[in-house]
């Protein structure tokens, strides 16, 4: 890793970007807290999608303005949001019967392994080392019907974080779909890893090296 | 003449006592009954079992005080961090913790209030979460059984209510309210007014009062404006 980088990762308004780009129009999508959230603010003018809350929204609008917010609506990151027109209201059985149900189309969540049958690991790093919480990560990798991670492609200490089987606690099993990173864009088919796109300045090799499971290269 | 409405506070947690569990609304600070929670927490009840979808986040309010004056001995819930009160009775062995998928945990509280005994899904199969659970393949898939999970009292917040109980509800302050109700042998709701009863548009009802028992009215109950971000922690 002391090598001078001879590429340049996407950044995380770029790989926003992609995903954003990516989203077709009508879908109803569910953005995980965090990276996932700035999703949002790359879907393109006049595309109309649907974004769900799991504590009850569908049509979550942007964050307020000064002076705007409504004490009586947050997302699923506890923050003050608003609703755009069109937008529906509900309880936590129905919201999740959406997620579980196959209604969403789309959750973008992140991750700290993937492995290349699609096993998630996002939930637990460790069986003691904190107090373990699982949120909604279960329902909304098993449930709905399109799986997409964002993540860096390795840890920040260099691990890999594409793998052939998870050693963290599994999330979900044979659920993600595609895997947007800071360095490719991956395909998660019955055959493994595929790549479709990479960063700027990557090679095929130098993506190998930093994969843990084989990838086929399939750029669009 | 049926009228739900408590005059205080010592009528509306009247026969709650050491070892009940309690259903908890609330996502974040909306929906949560803060005033009923907080009332709780001081009236010296002991050995509680709480269902709720967090542990609390401030410790002078909420489920961050009920915990931290020990009236807790079991939480369950989907996601208990960014709680300080929780995390100091976690480390020194002072609480139970069991930890159920969201959906899992709203499906198993209406399951309960419907009179489902259990039922299969597929969420948490092949998990830590499915370990010791009977599973089976159902449609070629991993289905986890899961049981009904309901409580001698739920604690929710609405926004208006008459005096029969029907209830109306305000933003995102559903959330686990609405299932709740009809999860708990004693429904206490806490809400912001009451109307006279035909005042509210039977079409805008949420909750049937059939699923409330008690109504305590806590005037200026808007919830705190979430202005700084409170997903540091992933606080889902």
């Amino acid at each position: 890793m002391t090598a001078a980088l001879d590429h340049t990762p996407f950044s995380r308004k770029e790989m926003a970007g992609l995903v954003a780009n990516d989203i077709a129009e009508g879908w109803y999508v569910n953005l995980g807290i965090g990276l996932p959230t700035v999703v949002a603010d790359h879907i393109p003018v006049g595309r109309e999608v649907v974004l769900h809350s799991e504590n009850g929204i569908l049509g979550m609008g942007p964050v307020p303005g000064p002076n705007e917010a409504d004490p009586w609506l947050v997302n699923a990151g506890k923050e003050n949001v608003t609703l755009v027109a069109g937008a529906s209201l509900f309880h936590h059985a129905d919201s999740f019967a959406m997620i579980r149900g196959g209604h969403i189309d789309l959750c973008v969540l992140g991750a700290f392994e993937i492995a290349e049958t699609g096993d998630l690991a996002n939930w637990s790093t460790s069986g003691s080392d904190r107090t373990p919480a699982v949120g909604g990560a279960m329902d909304l990798a098993a449930g709905a019907r399109n799986v997409w991670v964002m993540t860096t492609h390795v840890t920040k200490s260099g691990e890999p974080k594409l793998v052939r089987q998870c050693r963290y606690p599994l999330t979900a099993a044979r659920a993600v779909n595609r895997v947007y990173s800071d360095l490719a864009v991956i395909d998660v088919t019955e055959g493994g890893f595929v790549v479709r796109a990479m960063a700027p300045g990557m090679t095929q090799g130098r993506l190998q090296e930093l994969t843990d499971a084989p990838l086929a290269f399939s750029l669009r | 003449m049926i009228d739900k409405q408590v005059p205080d506070m010592a009528a509306a947690l009247a026969d709650i006592g050491d070892g009940a569990s309690v259903l908890v609304g609330g996502f974040g600070a909306v929906g949560q009954p803060n005033a009923l929670i907080d009332a709780l927490a001081l009236s010296g009840v002991r050995g509680l079992t709480v269902i709720a979808n967090n542990a609390g986040f401030e410790p002078q309010t909420g489920l961050g005080k009920l915990i931290g004056s020990g009236a807790v001995s079991k939480l369950i819930c989907s996601f208990p961090r960014g709680s300080t009160a929780f995390d100091a009775r976690y480390e020194k062995g002072e609480i139970e913790l069991e930890v159920v998928p969201q959906g899992t945990l709203a499906e198993r509280i209406r399951a309960a209030g419907a009179g489902i005994g259990a039922f299969y899904t597929p969420t948490g199969a092949g998990t830590r979460l499915a370990e010791g659970k009977e599973t089976r393949n159902i449609g070629g898939r991993d289905h986890v059984l899961e049981y009904a999970l309901g409580a001698d009292v739920a604690l929710i917040q609405a926004y208006i209510a008459d005096r029969w109980g029907n209830l109306t509800y305000k933003g995102s302050g559903r959330n686990f309210n609405p299932i709740m109700a009809m999860a708990g042998k004693l429904t206490i709701a806490q809400v912001a007014s009451v109307v006279p009863l035909g005042e509210l548009d039977p079409n805008i009802i949420v909750t049937p009062g059939i699923f409330v028992n008690r109504v305590l009215t806590v005037a200026g109950g808007d919830p705190p404006l979430a202005t700084t971000s409170a997903s540091k922690e992933g606080a889902r």
